[in-house]
């Protein structure tokens, strides 16, 4: 009896040995397809910029002209020619329209006189806490992993209520095709956008992956503009706040931007 | 039965119309779309018989892969890497949406809405009407 139970047992736990190889073998000589990142890219835990105005101001607008030419000619963005259907990525905003905030009042007056009408390079902040990923019914609008605000122009159905939450009017809906409006080269590699989506600067994903900067911070010979990842202790953004004074776009809204202001 | 007659020949007028379609094309083949494949290339990303079938299924998972995941490249089940991308890998190869992709989706009827952003590689910027 007990030399029957003994080989019952043996048995019984063979078989489940047995049933266990067939999947295992299965997994090791796997050929399905996969999907993976590609192995060039950048890869950061929170994506930032800050544009240096101090060196903008030197420059003056024609240095801000040709940073928005290097974004809009890679992501053939169109020159609509007309106020209210503009689109915009990096676009220039009075002083006064890119820092209103009541925050700091005592700032403005400092700022009195030299920054009066002086013009602000401005894009999509990434915002830690974005309003418009809040909003978009459709999750066409998301924040990824390492912070950038991305678009998914495949699933955006221009509802517009990612444009009505963002504080910074940094979203732009196309109301019409927009490739006839394509002022720059076209960028065969790069796809333009359709009527009825709503477009944004998505801090360049598309170079990161490849293992580039953002078009426009490889445009800014002189520094203007820094990229980098401010997880990072010892990166240049870093660096660059720790040694600088900086302000952010309406930070009393609580949206946390990541483009950082040194003026 | 009043007014057979009528009725009859109305019922003989609607039945000739009905299956018009019918005796109209038959006997008559349909010629099948002739696709231009590419020349200095045999082997797609994955087997012919795939690719006819399901080719719409793959892209939009390369679509979301890309998108959505951050993940770019595919490797296939032979172990070759692509990177997923409309306009720059599968255009790259098949080099005219209207011989390859149209003459099919016209043939079935359908309009995918690829090129409503993506751009053909036989889109002429002087189409741009202005």
């Amino acid at each position: 009896m007990d030399d029957n139970r003994r080989r019952f047992l043996k048995i019984a736990g063979l078989s489940i040995l047995g049933m266990g190889i067939k999947p295992a073998a299965d997994a090791l000589a796997s050929a399905e397809p996969k999907m993976i990142p590609s192995p060039e890219a950048l890869v950061g835990k929170r994506w930032a910029m800050v544009v240096n105005m101090k060196k903008l101001r030197e420059g003056g607008t024609e240095v801000m002209d040709r940073l928005s030419l290097a974004c809009h000619s890679t992501h053939n963005v169109p020159d609509m020619g007309n106020p209210k259907s503009d689109v915009k990525w990096l676009w220039q905003e009075p002083y006064e329209h890119a820092f209103p905030g009541t925050e700091s009042e005592i700032l403005h007056k400092h700022h009195e006189g030299w920054a009066s009408g002086l013009k602000v390079l401005v894009l999509c902040n990434h915002c830690d806490n974005p309003p418009c990923v809040r909003v978009c019914p459709t999750k066409a609008t998301w924040k990824r992993p390492d912070g950038i605000v991305m678009m998914d122009y495949h699933r955006c159905i221009g509802c517009r209520y990612c444009m009505a939450a963002c504080p910074y009017g940094a979203r732009s809906l196309n109301w019409q095709d927009p490739r006839p409006f394509i002022k720059t080269e076209l960028n065969r590699e790069y796809p333009t956008r359709t009527r009825g989506v709503v477009e944004k600067c998505t801090f360049c994903f598309e170079r990161l992956a490849k293992g580039l900067k953002p078009a426009c911070v490889d445009a800014a010979k002189n520094k203007e503009l820094v990229f980098g990842d401010m997880e990072d202790p010892k990166s240049e953004v870093r660096e660059l706040l720790k040694t600088n004074f900086f302000i952010r776009r309406k930070p009393e809204l609580g949206t946390s931007p990541q483009v950082y202001y040194i003026l | 039965m009043y007014n057979a007659g009528k009725i009859i020949i109305g019922i003989v007028i609607f039945v000739i119309l009905a299956t018009f379609p019918i005796w109209y094309n038959h006997g008559k083949a349909v010629t099948l779309p002739q696709l231009e494949l590419p020349k200095d290339e045999k082997q797609c990303v994955e087997a012919t018989d795939f690719m006819k079938s399901s080719h719409m299924k793959m892209l939009d998972e390369w679509r979301d892969s890309v998108v959505r995941d951050g993940n770019r490249v595919y490797v296939n089940g032979a172990g070759k890497q692509y990177l997923m991308s409309l306009q720059v890998t599968c255009m790259k190869c098949h080099t005219s949406r209207e011989k390859f992709c149209d003459r099919c989706h016209n043939y079935l009827n359908v309009s995918p809405g690829c090129w409503d952003c993506h751009i053909a590689p036989d889109y002429k910027v002087a189409e741009r009407s202005k």
